[in-house]
């Protein structure tokens, strides 16, 4: 649980996107692309889900990235290297099912193209054509471009201010794709809303289409219940059940409503322990 | 003339709704004397029968009688490593107490007159954690050099790692969540249960050599047949109860509706209450509906009623519940509390439908009145709607604690792991094997939701068959 190293991606306005990796052997040696970890990052601490981007099973370690938005991010990006963590536990939830598709796009935005990152890997390495779309606001919040570009066979960069890249939103680059040739899956983790713009924007390509949520937890093993999500009708643990989903399948409008649940004491929390 | 029984001193109800503090004090040496010699000693007891663990009654009254109140501990600890706990947590009243000889016939729970034996236990054991009585584990030649994995470290695993460290078996729990006790910290209340004697308990098992992993998920982080290549001679499942059920009713997943789960969660384990001390945030709502009638439902809404005199928020929760109070299956003496706690009781009503604001959080409850009519499978009478009798009230949160699913996380990746319709890891009922050799199991994941001491029966059978497993080895 000890943090060997630490490296802020990007900053911007004050909100940092750091990368962290972190001594856990059991979980290295275990962890699919896909999958996640839930920590605490002190005894008094709330447990957080966050991805697995990365894992070295000779040094046992594991690597995850997390952006500043609430309070627990925020202890987490100012955890120091050699600090051990309170608790991680993992890995969780099912992987990605890597197989060769054919041509498979996959989608990241902001923080989230961190997740995609091992999922591209895979998808490669299972011989698939990949092409991975990112985007974010602005060329300085741009994460892992040099790792996607290795990684995949074609990579695209979206901003929304045009700094760099193309200017526009990623679901654009998308549909584009998708009326020049068939694609086999599109894959996208990223802000609930850009998420659902994605579902939207295939669905009448009928090309299979996976999300990965970002549900609120608690325990992370299915006990609880606050992760869950409706999909396709029918109430689903993300923990347990996914975290990936058929995306025309989610109810967004639910997933975002639930978790804007704490809010206010997000905000509360953060501004009394100047955060 | 048959002597009255003796009542357990209480802390008062205006003050308790109010903190986490212990509810009940349990008894002076004074009042265990007394209760202790209102025992007439059957000469074939049938308490003990009544017993899942198997506890000498008799023999540990008499103890106390005689005011060697070492043996009186010693002799619990021959069946129980956890009297503290059992103490207080257990349904005494649908367990030895019902067949006491001084429970009316017929009842369905026992009578007050009943001999208090939970209470007695209680004493006992907390006077043996006061002086830290210890007892010793065997050093059986064979057994020393064996090595038992036990999964989850709730009541089974906590009573099967017990039993198998005291025969001198080397014992390691491998624990999911970042603390032990399962369903005993996660799940009862501090004020039913406090958190020094559970400790206390755990680490009367640590000092048998019982080592404990927490923040492991086995079938995630290790298979089982990873851990059987490393070493271990046979497994115990212990895993619990998982996926909290739902009613499956339109604006259930509206925000602030709870399952108990959840709810008990973020306060139990994760101390919202003391939320922003603690990070975790928990909602405490205006209008508090709690739907269930078991001991869980009663746990959520004395939780929620803390948390709303604590806050400075006029107390309003209230539990719905199907039936009537008779058909509840929670412990009467939890039922009593909740109700001098102020919460209120809403029966033979069952909900319909939650309505939601723009912002997706709940505001109301639709529900219908209810009346018994024909016993159904489970033997209590099944409740019907009334036509016409739907009704609304304000509810701004709620929690759900209608009962609990299988876990899945280990049986999803364990095929050759047999279970049933259900979900539930299906054992010999004689010795709780599993369908894979050397692996056993006991508690929730076995026999769906149960009580503490049912699960700790279970493990007790698990355990002597493992060593009885180890033994032909």
């Amino acid at each position: 649980m000890k943090v060997l190293n630490k490296e802020v991606l990007t900053e911007n306005q004050g909100v940092r996107v750091v990368k962290l990796i972190i001594l856990a052997p059991d979980i290295a040696r275990k962890a699919k692309a896909g999958q996640f970890v839930v920590l605490m990052v002190k005894e008094e601490g709330e447990r957080i889900p966050l991805t697995i981007v990365n894992t070295d099973i000779v040094k046992g370690t594991i690597t995850i990235i997390a952006q500043e938005a609430g309070f627990t991010t925020k202890l987490l990006a100012r955890a120091a290297e050699g600090e051990s963590l309170y608790s991680i536990v993992g890995p969780l939830g099912h992987p990605t099912e890597i197989k060769k598709y054919g041509k498979v796009i996959l989608v990241g935005g902001g923080v989230g193209i961190a997740e995609i990152y091992p999922v591209a890997k895979a998808m490669k390495q299972a011989g698939n054509f990949v092409t991975a779309i990112i985007g974010s606001r602005s060329k300085e919040l741009l994460i892992l471009e040099r790792e996607l570009k290795e990684a995949c066979d074609e990579l695209i960069v979206m901003t929304d201010d045009g700094s760099y890249g193309r200017k526009g939103f990623v679901t654009e680059a998308l549909k584009e794709l998708l009326e020049k040739s068939k694609q086999d899956l599109v894959y996208a983790v990223g802000p609930i809303p850009m998420m659902k713009a994605v579902s939207m924007v295939t669905k009448p390509f009928g090309v299979h289409t996976l999300v990965s949520l970002n549900a609120l937890m608690v325990d992370g093993t299915g006990m609880c219940g606050c992760c869950r999500v409706s999909v396709g009708g029918k109430v689903k643990f993300s923990c347990v059940d996914g975290p990936e989903f058929e995306a025309s399948e989610v109810d967004w409008q639910e997933l975002q409503k639930r978790n804007s649940v704490y809010n206010e004491k997000e905000k509360h929390i953060c501004q009394l322990k100047k955060l | 003339m048959k002597k009255q029984p003796v009542s357990v001193k209480e802390q008062d109800s205006a003050i308790r709704a109010k903190s986490f503090e212990e509810v009940v004090l349990g008894f002076s040496e004074e009042n265990a004397l007394e209760e202790a010699s209102r025992c007439i000693q059957c000469k074939e007891p049938k308490c003990i029968s009544g017993c899942p663990v198997g506890i000498n009654i008799k023999g540990f009254i008499k103890k106390i009688t005689e005011k060697d109140y070492d043996g009186a501990y010693f002799t619990i600890r021959e069946k129980n490593n956890f009297p503290s706990i059992c103490g207080r947590v257990c349904p005494a009243e649908y367990q030895c107490r019902r067949v006491c000889v001084f429970t009316k016939k017929g009842e369905p729970f026992a009578s007050k007159e009943a001999i208090n034996i939970h209470f007695l236990e209680r004493f006992v054991g907390d006077h043996g954690a006061k002086k830290s009585l210890q007892v010793k584990a065997d050093n059986d030649a064979k057994l020393s050099k064996m090595k038992v994995a036990v999964v989850g470290s709730g009541p089974a695993g906590l009573c099967c790692a017990g039993e198998l460290a005291r025969r001198g078996i080397k014992v390691v729990i491998f624990e999911g969540l970042h603390k032990t006790g399962g369903v005993l910290r996660y799940g009862i209340p501090p004020f039913r249960l406090p958190r020094n004697i559970l400790d206390s308990e755990i680490n009367s098992l640590k000092k048998l050599g019982v080592e404990i992993n927490t923040n492991y998920i086995v079938g995630k982080a290790k298979t089982i047949d990873e851990l059987f290549k490393e070493g271990y001679s046979a497994i115990f499942l212990g895993l619990g109860a998982g996926i909290p059920s739902f009613m499956g009713i339109p604006g259930e997943n509206l925000c602030n509706i709870y399952s108990a789960n959840e709810f008990l969660t973020r306060v139990n384990l994760m101390s919202a209450e003391k939320f922003p001390e603690y990070h975790t945030p928990v909602t405490i709502g205006k209008h508090i509906v709690v739907i269930g009638g078991g001991n869980t439902a009663m746990d959520a809404a004395r939780v929620a009623i803390r948390l709303q005199n604590m806050n400075g928020i006029k107390p309003d929760t209230t539990i719905v519940y199907r039936r009537t109070e008779v058909e509840m299956p929670a412990r009467r003496l939890e039922i009593e509390h909740a109700k001098e706690e102020g919460v209120k009781f809403d029966l033979l009503v069952k909900p319909e439908e939650f309505v939601g604001d723009e912002k997706g959080f709940v505001k109301k409850m639709r529900a219908s009145r209810c009346k018994l009519g024909e016993p159904d499978a489970s033997g209590r009478r099944r409740p019907e709607v009334i036509p016409n009798s739907s009704f609304e009230v304000d509810c701004d949160e709620a929690v759900v604690a209608i009962g609990l699913g299988a876990n899945k996380i280990l049986t999803s990746v364990t095929p050759e792991l047999t279970t049933d319709k259900y979900g539930d890891v299906t054992v010999n009922p004689e010795t709780m094997a599993t369908s894979i050799k050397g692996v056993f199991a006991g508690g929730d994941i076995v026999g769906g939701e149960g009580t503490v001491i049912e699960a700790m029966g279970m493990a007790k059978r698990a355990s002597v068959a493992i060593v009885d497993y180890l033994l032909k080895l």
